[in-house]
Formats: structure tokens, sequence, C-alpha cells
């Protein structure tokens, strides 16, 4: 199970930075999607992996799992899904505004900065 | 348990969404409750300040649930400061605003600048890493609202790119906690100190990596080079006031690297050993360098003005990656300094936008204002150069004597005194091409949209080098306090006892189901 949460990370990582790196909008917010799966699932998982153990104390249980992570695998949820949110509206704006779903500045569309 | 030490959070917090909820139509009664919000918040931090000013520490359950279970808040002298420093920052960041009338160029300015204040002043607050991030977010997300405030097509590109940075910053940063919690199953900072301590030398590979993905975390804030790329356009970009207050996010990245490297990551540790003069050192120099060469470089002076801060921010990083307490203290007396004269230089980047419509460094007629302009630009580039009498050369002359006995101490003095004089060239050429060639330009028609700037914004700009004056005159008092800042760093037995020892509420486990 170790072996598969992990390489499951990993390829999410490695997806998510294919896509980031792609500098198109589109592609990017999925990439950034992709990567915070991926951030979830190793948060999920730093507190070891465990099955079928609760993670609230009571008398006849011997094996717990840690129940911390799962409070800040929801937390960073919540945080990335509005994060998300945010980003699609401001580069929806700024594509519709500019005619343009590149992510990097371009030397010939921004033309006084484009020693910048 | 006193409360006083939440309520630099819990004001913003409430007084946003009542400014959104109640006041969404009526501009005048926002600037009222606004300016109340952060004059409260002002003297808030100014008790705080002096309640630990004798070294004591303050601490807040929340819940009352002790740590390292529950959250909890933790203020010394450290963060106290740099809480009363955002305040009076935002005071006169709240003035330009208003009096400059970009707060009514678009919606909600009032409550996200509350927002993002919340989300500040929690950072430097704050006594647990994972809370740490959830503050972090809490300002990003306030800051790109603020950051696109009154739209425009660059503002909205430039705003892409800051969001993105910054979203994969925090994916970063959340990385790093999973694998320091994986490794010490505690985000509690005193906590984490004490367990850090305890991993065995031959098990120190997952902390290594946390702590240096946690580096990589805050010097995507503090725009160390070369992670520095998200500031020069969105800060040239976002609207003046903004960009004023984000002359504080920078420093919140140097905060985080102060408190996580002091505590949990102290500079003797040895799993972590080399991190700051082997990675940090000659990272921070070279932003000196290219923060100092962008702003010789720079073709239109908001440009300038972010180069600039890239500039101050590796001035900092320098002090800091020394990691002894006198360059922390060094560090810290440059900090005050490097908010207030970024603060105050992209200001007058508003003025001379507001005098004459446009910020190319090209000769063109006089603007509307140039004198008294011409005059706080030519003070504000003298404290961000560093030259005396204002305080960044007191700044810059402490951390070259924190440097003596730094191995790279000739590289320190070499890149320091070089980009300095970078730095003088570069204002230079920038003040004499907007103020001085103006004058022998033929006199037109006044540029469309150029207006005198209002009274208010002299007030807020003078404010601000009030202050900067403040702080060179009572350097020596600054520093005094700065140093005792660093010893009580590198000694933080108050902190943990206070935080590690005082009993919270106990659960009451009674069994069954």
């Amino acid at each position: 199970m170790e072996l598969l949460v992990a390489s499951a990370i990993g390829v999410l990582t490695a997806a998510g930075i294919y896509l980031v790196l792609r500098l198109r909008t589109f592609p990017v917010i999925l990439g950034m999607s992709l990567l915070t799966y991926a951030v979830n699932v190793f948060l999920f998982a730093s507190g070891r992996l465990t099955i079928g153990a609760p993670p609230i104390l009571s008398d006849d249980v011997t094996t717990y799992t840690d129940p911390l992570p799962q409070a800040l695998v929801l937390t960073a949820i919540v945080i990335s899904f509005g994060m998300t949110a945010v980003v699609v509206m401001i580069s929806l704006g700024a594509y519709l505004g500019s005619d343009d779903d590149h992510v990097d500045d371009q030397p010939e569309s921004t033309g006084s900065e484009a020693s910048q | 348990m006193t409360h006083w030490i939440i309520m630099p959070i819990v004001l913003p917090a409430f007084l946003a969404p009542f400014i959104v909820l109640a006041a969404r139509y009526h501009i005048g009664i926002q600037r009222v409750f606004s300016l109340a919000g952060v004059a409260a918040l002002v003297v808030l931090s100014a008790s705080l300040v002096w309640q630990v000013s004798d070294g004591s520490v303050l601490y807040y359950r929340l819940s009352d649930w002790a740590a390292p279970f529950g959250i909890v808040l933790v203020g010394d002298r450290l963060s106290t400061m740099m809480v009363l420093l955002t305040s009076v920052l935002a005071l006169f960041v709240l003035l330009y605003a208003i009096g400059s009338g970009w707060d009514d160029r678009g919606r909600h300015f009032h409550a996200l600048f509350q927002f993002q204040l919340m989300g500040i002043l929690g950072a430097f607050l704050t006594g647990d890493l994972f809370n740490l991030f959830v503050f972090f977010e809490v300002l990003l997300i306030a800051s790109y609202g603020l950051m696109i405030h009154a739209g425009g097509n660059e503002r909205l590109r430039a705003g892409v790119q800051y969001v993105l940075f910054n979203l994969i910053g925090s994916t970063l940063f959340l990385f790093a906690l999973g694998s320091i919690y994986a490794e010490t199953g505690t985000l509690n900072m005193a906590d984490l100190s004490n367990r850090v301590a305890m991993i065995g030398a031959e098990e120190t590979v997952g902390i290594r990596i946390a702590a240096v993905l946690l580096l990589l975390v805050f010097a995507i804030k503090a725009a160390l080079v070369p992670l520095h790329f998200w500031l020069p356009s969105s800060y040239a970009e976002a609207p003046a006031p903004v960009a004023a207050l984000f002359a504080i996010m920078t420093k919140v990245g140097a905060y985080a690297i102060i408190r996580v490297y002091t505590m949990i990551f102290p500079p003797d540790l040895e799993a972590t050993m080399g991190l700051h003069e082997v990675w940090l050192l000659p990272a921070a120099l070279v932003s000196l360098a290219i923060g100092m060469i962008g702003v010789l470089a720079a073709r239109k002076l908001d440009r300038l003005v972010a180069f600039s801060i890239i500039g101050s921010m590796g001035m900092v990083m320098v002090a800091i990656s020394l990691f002894d307490p006198a360059s922390i203290a060094a560090a810290l007396y440059y900090i005050i300094h490097s908010t207030l004269a970024g603060a105050v230089l992209f200001l007058i980047a508003d003025l001379v936008r507001t005098g004459r419509g446009n910020l190319d460094l090209t000769p063109q007629q006089p603007m509307i204002g140039t004198h008294m302009t011409a005059g706080m630009f030519f003070a504000g580039a003298i404290a961000m150069a560093g030259l005396p009498p204002l305080s960044g050369f007191l700044g810059k002359l402490l951390v070259l004597n924190a440097s003596f006995e730094a191995d790279l101490m000739v590289w320190v003095w070499a890149i320091v005194l070089g980009s300095s004089l970078v730095s003088v060239v570069g204002f230079a050429r920038a003040g004499s091409v907007v103020f001085w060639k103006a004058h022998g330009t033929p006199v037109g028609e006044p540029v469309e949209g150029t207006g005198k700037p209002a009274a208010l914004s002299y007030v807020a700009i003078g404010g601000l080098f009030a202050l900067l004056v403040a702080h060179t005159v009572f350097a020596g008092k600054v520093h005094g306090y700065t140093t005792a800042i660093a010893t009580e760093l590198f000694d933080h037995k108050t902190y943990m006892s206070i935080v590690l020892e005082t009993p919270g509420k106990l659960s009451d486990y009674k069994g069954g189901h």
C-alpha cells in the first residue's frame, strides 16, 4: 500500500509540474489542481497509513489512526479549493481583457516593457 | 490569561465583514470604520509592545487547549515589534489610499485591506507552523484582491503571475509541513524545537529535506534570488497604496526565517549545519546585487522601486544569514528601515503618476506639484540607497559591522558597498531625468488625467518620513531593543517554558462510547 500511495503522489506531482510548466492559463490551473491533490494525499499519509482503525479514543481498541493529518488535510482542501476559484476568476479576467492566455510576459505583446 | 494578544487578529476579522455587509455602498462610512480600526490596532499593538518590553512573553491558548495539542498565539518582543510596525505602516498607507482616492477606484478596498492586516498580524503572532500556513493563505487571498484592485489588463496579467507563483509556494509549504509532521509528530514551534534536537544523527534525512523546503517557501515570500521573479511586475502593477503595504509582506518571509531558523533549526543544529553560510548567504548577496542593478536598469519608476525592494530584502537576508545575535539585531533594525523606505518610495512614485500621468523615465514637461514631489523623492532615495543622514546608512553600518567575523566578509563588504554605489547612481539617474530634465523640455498642455495630489497624500508620506527620521534619531534605543530581541531569540528558554509548561484545559475521558 505504501508503494501505491507513494507512487500516486509522485505521478500526480510530476504531472502537475509538467502542466504548470506549459505556461498557458488552462494547463497551469489544471497542473496546480493536480499539485494540490498530490499534497493533500501527502499530508494525509504523513500520519502513517493505517487501515480500519478509529481516530477517537475508546476502550476496546488498541490501534488508532492519527486524527491530526485528517484535520490538516481538511483545512488544506478548503483553502486550495478557494484559491483555485480565485485563480480561475482572475485568469479568466486577464484572458478576456487581453485576448491572450500566456502566463509569462510576451515580448511582443507588452510593448515598452519588453525589457522586463 | 489576558485576551489582548488575540485582538489584533479578531478586530480586523470582524471589521472586514462588517464593512462589506453594512457599508457596502458608502465609501465615507467604510473609510471611517477602516481608519478607526487601524488606529485602534496601532494603540493595541503599542500596548502589546509595552507589555513585553521587559522580556516577558504573552501567551494565548485558543479554546484553552494546552500546547502542543491546541493552537497557541505567542507575543514576544520580536512578534510584537513586527505587529506594531505593520499597524503603523497600515495607518499611513490607509491615509494615502483615502487621500489619493485609490480606495474608491474599485470595490471592497477597505474590507480586503482589513483581511490583509488580519493575515499579516496573525502570521506574526502565531506559535504554530500550520497556523502560520493558514495566516499566510489569509494574507495571500486578501492580497490577490488588493493586487487587482481597480482592474486593468496589465494589472490582471501581473495578478495572474503573482497568484500562480504564490499558489506554488503554498503547495511547497504544505509539502514541508507534511514532512515535518511525519518526522516529528508535532507542528507547534516550541515543541518542534525540542523534538528536532532529539533526532538522531543518522535519521536526519527527512528533517533536512523539510528544513530546506521550508526555507524555500520563506525565500519565495522574501523574494530572494532566484525566487524573486514574481515581485517586480506584481509590485509595479499593484495600486500604489497596496504596493506600499506589500512592503511588509516580504518582511513576513524574513520574520518567518528568523523565527524558524533560530528556534526549530538553530545554526548549531547538526542536521542543518551549513544551510545559512553555504546557501542562504550567497543567494542573499546575489539578491542585493541584482536588486540594485535592476534599480540602475529600470525604465519605469515603479519597476525601479520594486527592484530596490528586492535589493533591500537582499540586504536584510545578508544580515539574517550570518545568524549570530549581532547580525540578527542589525537585520531587525534594517527591516524597520526598509519597510518604511520602500513604502515611502511606492507612494512617491504614485505622486509622480498623479502629477504627469505616467512613470516612464524620459524627460517630459514639469509635473504638477514638482517641487514637493522632487524633494520627497530625493529624501526617499537617500533613505533607500543608504546614504547619511537617514537610517539606511546606520542599518548598513550595523550589517557591515556584524559581518566582520564571517568567512565571506570580503564578499559581504564588497557587494554591500558596491551595490550602494550602483543604487545611488540609479536613483540619481531616475531623479535627474524625471525632475531636472523636465525643466528643459517645452511646456505644453497639461496631460489629461493629471492633477494636484491631495493634501492628505502629503500628510501620509510626511508621516512615514517622520518615522524614518525618528528611526534615525533614536537609532541607539532601537538598536538596543533589537539587540535584546536577538539575544532572546538565541536563548529562548522563557518562550519555551511558557508555551510548553502552562497547563491548559484537560479533556475528561470517561471511557466507553
